[in-house]
This record gives structure tokens, C-alpha cells and sequence, in this order.
């Protein structure tokens, strides 16, 4: 049995990488891409503790995130589609239309 | 009549003040002169009622009605309670008795003013708060009463309020009774001090059960007290604003600032006599103010050519009696003054307001004159109430100014024959001011006509009262017309009626006080013996009582050669050598210091406006205006300005910055739930 700190270890990595992309790359896609990320990564987590207490409430969660995520990937990139069309660019640096 | 319609006599005018107050200005003004004279008058009728039930029910007269506690803390509790005596009973009549054809008068004599709704509706709220304070149970519902008439009287003195010497006038007289009340509240918080109450019956109650009790702290109640009174009443030092308001409707300077209002610190003299009987020194202070102002206002009456104005230093002076009746300790004496004070002074100021309204606002004595056969009802009324106020017997003032006098007399102190012989003077000087007046305005040639349209011109008087307001330009446009159109015009009879009736009164006022020594019964101190009686009687009247009662037919007989000197004077000066005695007075600096009433406006003005205003503009604006007040508000702002500026960096409107802030804040959280998880381990 694969101890449980190796799942938590990998989770880490992976939000890391979520949370490193996120504040690094300017296109809007990417940065989608690494928010979902960041929620596998969570993801893991909650399956991993799940199996290691043999409980299956952590299984429950997941699902009820991958819904959401399904649901914001829906609506996100749909604002995505409607950005570029507004803007022509999907660079989050020129789109800080709320300041001044 | 029971007890609980007692909260009827005051309640009644406050409703017409509603009434009036609220939907007045889209009535007619039939109706609102209706609605004032029907609560009043139904005031006037329960008060009637109630004394007929108080005379029926016998020998302990006294009825009182106690509602529910209305402040009650630990060490003090007040009621909400009226309670009638025979003292109240004096006052509740003339209140709403003069009252009432005062409200008669004024719907006559206002008949062309503008804001005709709100003076009634002033009027009416002045008729609640006086008969709340005559009717209080404790000291705090006086001061209820105290303050709702000082604010009745403000805006009623300021009723012309488009005319700054009117508006001014207001404020002085509020400002001034301030000065007043402030000495009443610190005599209350003292009284709750050491009694825990302010309940008339229980304070007096818990002095009486303590006779050893004299002097010190109740000095200086009475002392406190006396300062309020002085404010309300108009005595030195704080007389000063009652001259000032007569810049009000003559209606409102007869009855707020002659019969009633200004009778409030008489009153409450008189009502906590208890209280004074156990402090000489604060009686003899009484005394001595009330002789000074007497003779003080006296002096100034005498020069005034404005003829409100010599009424208003003769009620000034006229309280000065009352006040040194009170120091005296002849309380009934001085209540009883009070009483015929009211009607002849009223009647007074009435009778002058209709000269003032036959000759369309003209208030100047010296361009009056011959007036005797033109408004002939109001020479004779005002003829009656000059003798009665320069004390000629059969009339009121007689028989109240000699008590007075001779209690004054009779006064078991040092000052006695002096403060005797001050009255004495006073009531010559008043009999001389008062034929003067009456001699200026009715006899002599008619020096109006020829000035009816340029006394607007004349310089010299000193107020116009109604002359240049934009308020009453129509109402003296009417006028101006009626005078040219028929002259001087006598008044309307609804004018004439309560002058007659108040007349009366003035004649025949005086002979419920008519003393022993006269043949009379003296029946008004036997009325008032039960409510005086309880001490100052069995203290001070002993002695009283060794004066025989031919040293007491001496001294009226003096008073009266007195009254005649004075008539004998102003008959010499103002009738049979009219201008003698302006030729003599013209330069002499003493008659331009009399005139100028000694410059005791101008005293205060540099002696306590001018320093306040200092203080005002250089300490309290530079320092603690500009320093602390709007110095703090600035230093708040500069410190959020500042602050912001820094936080609004974070602001960026990048978003990867806010996600790195995002970020931060998490592994901020992270790491202090890591280091506290480790620390409790």
C-alpha cells in the first residue's frame, strides 16, 4: 500500500505548479487551466484521505467539486469567448478595465 | 369639581394652540380668533368652577392631583402633580381672568396683522405653560412651566421677526432669563441634594419638621432661587431685558410682561416662602432688590418719551414693591399687589395699546396730546388705572402699595425705615411718571396731526415698534388710510370692552384687601392665611402687630400726600408750564445719564458681551476651534488620506497581482495555523 504522505506530496506539487502557473502566465486560458489544477490537486487530497480512513465522505466532495468545475469551465470560458471578442486578446494585462 | 379636571384648565389652551398651531394659517380668522377665546375662556370657566367647589368645601382648601411617578431614581422622585391652593387660586384667576380679555383685546387690535393664526396660537401656548407653572406640585414642573413661558415670551417679543430690534429684543430677553434659570437649577439640584425630592409638600414638610434647620445651605437655595426670580421677574441685575420687550404686540407686553409672566418669580417667592422664612439673609437680600429696582426703574420711567416704554420701567418697579413685600415677609401683601398689578397694569398697557392704534402705530409721547376728547373710553379707563397705580384710594393700587409700605414699615430689621422710605419715594416718583404720561397723551394741544406722516422722519424716538416692518406695511397702509379718511379714530368695541371690564376691576379691585385700620376686613390675607400662615405668620406677624393701627392710617396718609406730590408735580410740569422743565433737564448731564438709563445696557454690553465675545472669537474660535475641533477632524483625514494612498497601491487592477496577494494571505493563514498547531502541541 502506497503510503498516504506520497498522494500528499504529489497533491502539493501539483497545487505548486497550479499556484506558480497561475501568477506566471498571462494568458487567460493558461491560467484557467492552472485553477483547475489547483482543484485536482485538492482533489487528490480529499481521495486519498478518503481511502486512508476508509470513509466516504472525501469521495462525496470530490464529485461535488468536479461539478462545479464543470460548471465554471462552462461559464468561464464562455467569458473567455466573449473577452476576446470584445478585446481581440486573451492577455490579462491589457484587460484592467475596471482600473481608473 | 373634581380633582382630575384640573389637567383640563391648562390643557385646554394647549389645544387651541394646536388647533391654531397647526391647521390655523388655512382658517379663516374668525376662527382662529374663535378657537383662542373658546379654550381660554373654557379654562377661565373651569377655574371659575373650581373656585366656587373650593369656597363650598370649606376651611381646608387644597386639592391636588397626583398621576404617576414621572421621575424615580434612587434619592429622588418627582410626581407629575398639579396641586391648588389659595395662592394658586389668586393666580389661576388672574391668569386666565386677564388672560382671557387680553385674548378679547388682541382679536381687535391684531385685526389687521399679518400672522394673525400664530399669534394666537403664541398666545395660547403662553396661557399653558403659565397655568402649568402656577398649577406644578414640585419645583421641576414649575421649571416646565418656567421655561415654556420664557419661550412664549420669546416668540411672541420677536413676533415682528422681519424687524431686528424685535429679533434682538427676543434674544435678550431669552438670554438674560437663561442667566436666571441657570441659578433655579443649581437652587434644585441643591434642593434634591438635601432633600431628595422637589415636591413642594415634601420639601416643606421635611423644613418644618426640622426646626432647628436655618440658614447655610438653605441660604443658599434661597439665594438661587432668588437669582431665577430676579431673571423672571426683571430685577437688578437682570431687569434689563423687560424694557427691551416691548418690541412685542401691546397685547402681549400686557399680559406677558406686566400681569402674569413676569409675576412668575414673585410667585415662586411667595410659594416657597417656607423656604425663605428660615433665611433671613436671603429675605433681606429680597428686600433690598426689590426697593432698588423699584426706585432704579422709578428713576428711568420718568425720562421715557416712548410710552410702552414708561409702562415697562413702571412694571419693572412695581415688581420691585412685590419683591420687597416678599423680603419683608408679607407675602399676602405682596400677592395681593400682584393681583391688582395685574389689572391695572394691564389695563394700562391695553389703554395704550389703543392710543397706539388711534394714532397708527405712534408711539412717541411727545407727538401725542389732546387725545382726551377724541378716544374717550380709553381716557376714562386709563384715567382709572393711572390712579390706581399712583395709589389714590378708593382705587386697587391704594390698598396694595400701602400693605406693602406698611409691612414694610413694620419690619423687624434696620433697614426697615429706610427700604420704608425708598417706597415711599418710588411712589411719588411712579405718581409723577404715570400723570406724565397721562398728561402728555390726553391733555395739551393735539401735536399729532402734523406729524401723523413725518414722524416715520423723526429720529429722536426711540422705537417705531411697527413702523418699518414689511410684515404690517399693509395693515399700517390701512390704517394710514383710515386716519386720513376719519382722524383719530376711537377703538373698535371688542378693544373697548376689556378695558371697561379691567376698569373695574382697577376700581374696585383693591377693597378685598381693604386693612383693619381702614374699617376694612383684610379680607385677601385671611384668604391667603392658610398657605402664608404656616411660619411667617407666627414669626414676623407678632411683631407687626405692635404697630397700632393709627401709625398705620399715618402711613397711608403719608403715601397718599406722596401720590399727590407726584400729581401736583407733573400737573406743575406738563400742564400748566409745559416746557419749563424740558428747557431746564435739556443740558444737564444727570437727565442725558436717566435718559440713557444709566448706561446700564452699556455697562453689560462692555461688561460681560464684549469679554464673552472676545473670549469667543480669540480662545474659543482660534484655539479650540481651529486647534482642537477642526484640527482633530484634519489629522483623522490626513491619516486615512495617507493610508489609502498606501493601500490603493495594492489596487493595480492586474489580476495576477491580486492572485499573488491572494496567494500571500493564504500562506500567511498557512503558516500561523502551523505555528500555533505546533506551539499547542
Amino acid at each position: 500500500m502506497v503510503p498516504i504522505a506520497y498522494y500528499l506530496i504529489l497533491a502539493a506539487v501539483l497545487f505548486c505548479i497550479g499556484i506558480g502557473s497561475f501568477l506566471i502566465k498571462r494568458n487567460i486560458i493558461t491560467i484557467f487551466m492552472s485553477i483547475e489544477l489547483m482543484l485536482n490537486a485538492v482533489n487528490l487530497t480529499f481521495v486519498a484521505f478518503a481511502h486512508q480512513w476508509k470513509l466516504v465522505h472525501g469521495q462525496i466532495f470530490v464529485f461535488f467539486v468536479m461539478v462545479v468545475a464543470a460548471a465554471e469551465a462552462a461559464v468561464g470560458l464562455a467569458i473567455i469567448i466573449a473577452i476576446f471578442r470584445a478585446r481581440q486578446t486573451l492577455n490579462v494585462d491589457q484587460i484592467n478595465l475596471m482600473k481608473n | 369639581m373634581s380633582p382630575q379636571y384640573l389637567w383640563f384648565i391648562p390643557l385646554l389652551p394647549f389645544l387651541g394652540f394646536l388647533v391654531n398651531g397647526t391647521v390655523g394659517r388655512r382658517l379663516p380668522r374668525a376662527a382662529v380668533a374663535g378657537v383662542a377665546l373658546l379654550f381660554t375662556g373654557l379654562s377661565a370657566a373651569l377655574v371659575a368652577w373650581l373656585w366656587a367647589t373650593m369656597k363650598a368645601a370649606g376651611a381646608p382648601l387644597s386639592m391636588s392631583v397626583a398621576s404617576r411617578p414621572w421621575i424615580s431614581v434612587p434619592g429622588f422622585h418627582v410626581d407629575f402633580a398639579f396641586s391648588v391652593d389659595h395662592l394658586t387660586l389668586i393666580m389661576l384667576g388672574v391668569v386666565t381672568g386677564v388672560g382671557f380679555l387680553i385674548h378679547l383685546y388682541s382679536v381687535g387690535y391684531m385685526a389687521h396683522e399679518e400672522g394673525y393664526w400664530r399669534f394666537f396660537a403664541y398666545l395660547n401656548l403662553f396661557m399653558f405653560f403659565m397655568l402649568v407653572l402656577v398649577l406644578a406640585e414640585s419645583f421641576l414642573l414649575l421649571f416646565v412651566g418656567w421655561e415654556g413661558v420664557g419661550l412664549a415670551s420669546y416668540l411672541l417679543i420677536g413676533f415682528y421677526f422681519t424687524k431686528d430690534s424685535a429679533s434682538n429684543a427676543g434674544k435678550k430677553a431669552f438670554v438674560v432669563n437663561r442667566i436666571g434659570d441657570f441659578g433655579f437649577l443649581l437652587a434644585m439640584f441643591l434642593t434634591i441634594a438635601h432633600f431628595g425630592t422637589l415636591s413642594f409638600s415634601s420639601v416643606f414638610a421635611q423644613i418644618t419638621a426640622q426646626p432647628e434647620l436655618h440658614g447655610g445651605f438653605l441660604t443658599a437655595i434661597a439665594l438661587l432661587l432668588v437669582l431665577g426670580a430676579a431673571g423672571k421677574s426683571a430685577q437688578i441685575p437682570l431687569y434689563v431685558w423687560l424694557p427691551d420687550a416691548m418690541e412685542g404686540p401691546t397685547p402681549v407686553s400686557a399680559l406677558i410682561h406686566a400681569a402674569t409672566m413676569v409675576t412668575a418669580g414673585i410667585y415662586m417667592v411667595a410659594r416657597s416662602h417656607v423656604l425663605f422664612d428660615r433665611s433671613p439673609l436671603a429675605l433681606s437680600i429680597v428686600a433690598v432688590i426689590g426697593a432698588a429696582t423699584a426706585i432704579f426703574a422709578a428713576c428711568i420711567g420718568m425720562v421715557q418719551n416712548d410710552i410702552k416704554r414708561v409702562l415697562a420701567y413702571s412694571t419693572v418697579s412695581q415688581l420691585g414693591y412685590m419683591f420687597m413685600g416678599c423680603g419683608v415677609a408679607a407675602y399676602s401683601a405682596a400677592v395681593f399687589h400682584l393681583m391688582t398689578h395685574a389689572f391695572f397694569k394691564a389695563l394700562l398697557f391695553l389703554a395704550a395699546g389703543s392710543v397706539i392704534h388711534a394714532l397708527s402705530g405712534e408711539q412717541d409721547m411727545r407727538v401725542m396730546g389732546g387725545l382726551r376728547k377724541r378716544i374717550p373710553v380709553t381716557f376714562w379707563t386709563m384715567t382709572i388705572a393711572v390712579f390706581a397705580i399712583a395709589g389714590f384710594p378708593p382705587f386697587a393700587g391704594f390698598f396694595s402699595k400701602d400693605e406693602i409700605l406698611y409691612q414694610t414699615f413694620a419690619w423687624h430689621n434696620p433697614l426697615a425705615k429706610l427700604l420704608w422710605a425708598v417706597g415711599l419715594l418710588t411712589a411719588a416718583m411712579t405718581s409723577f411718571y404715570m400723570f406724565r404720561l397721562w398728561y402728555k397723551t390726553f391733555f395739551g394741544a393735539e401735536r399729532f396731526s402734523e406729524h401723523t406722516d413725518a414722524h416715520g422722519h423723526n429720529d429722536h424716538a426711540p422705537i417705531h415698534a411697527r413702523k418699518d416692518t414689511t410684515l404690517v406695511m399693509e395693515a399700517e397702509h390701512d390704517s394710514g388710510q383710515a386716519t386720513h379718511a376719519h382722524g383719530v379714530h376711537e377703538s373698535p368695541w371688542i378693544m373697548l370692552a376689556p378695558l371697561c371690564v379691567l376698569a373695574v376691576l382697577a376700581a374696585v379691585g383693591g377693597w378685598v384687601g381693604i386693612p383693619e385700620a381702614l374699617g376694612g376686613h383684610n379680607e385677601i390675607q385671611h384668604f391667603l392665611d392658610p398657605v402664608f400662615a404656616v411660619t411667617a405668620h407666627a414669626e414676623n406677624v407678632a411683631n407687626v402687630d405692635e404697630v397700632s393701627h393709627s401709625l398705620e392710617l399715618g402711613l397711608a396718609a403719608v403715601s397718599v400726600l406722596a401720590a399727590l406730590f407726584g400729581l401736583f408735580l407733573a400737573d406743575f410740569f406738563y400742564r400748566r408750564k409745559p416746557g419749563t422743565l424740558g428747557a431746564m433737564s435739556a443740558n444737564s448731564g444727570l437727565y442725558r445719564v436717566v435718559a440713557n438709563k444709566f448706561y446700564v445696557d452699556e455697562l453689560y454690553h462692555f461688561a460681560i458681551v464684549k469679554p464673552l465675545e472676545y473670549g469667543s472669537r480669540f480662545l474659543l474660535e482660534n484655539v479650540v476651534e481651529r486647534g482642537v475641533v477642526s484640527g482633530s477632524a484634519r489629522a483623522l483625514a490626513f491619516i486615512t488620506r495617507g493610508g489609502s494612498n498606501l493601500t490603493q497601491r495594492m489596487q493595480s487592477g492586474n489580476i495576477r497581482s491580486y492572485a499573488g496577494w491572494l496567494a500571500a494571505g493564504a500562506a500567511v493563514v498557512l503558516f500561523i495555523m502551523a505555528v500555533t498547531s505546533l506551539h499547542l502541541r
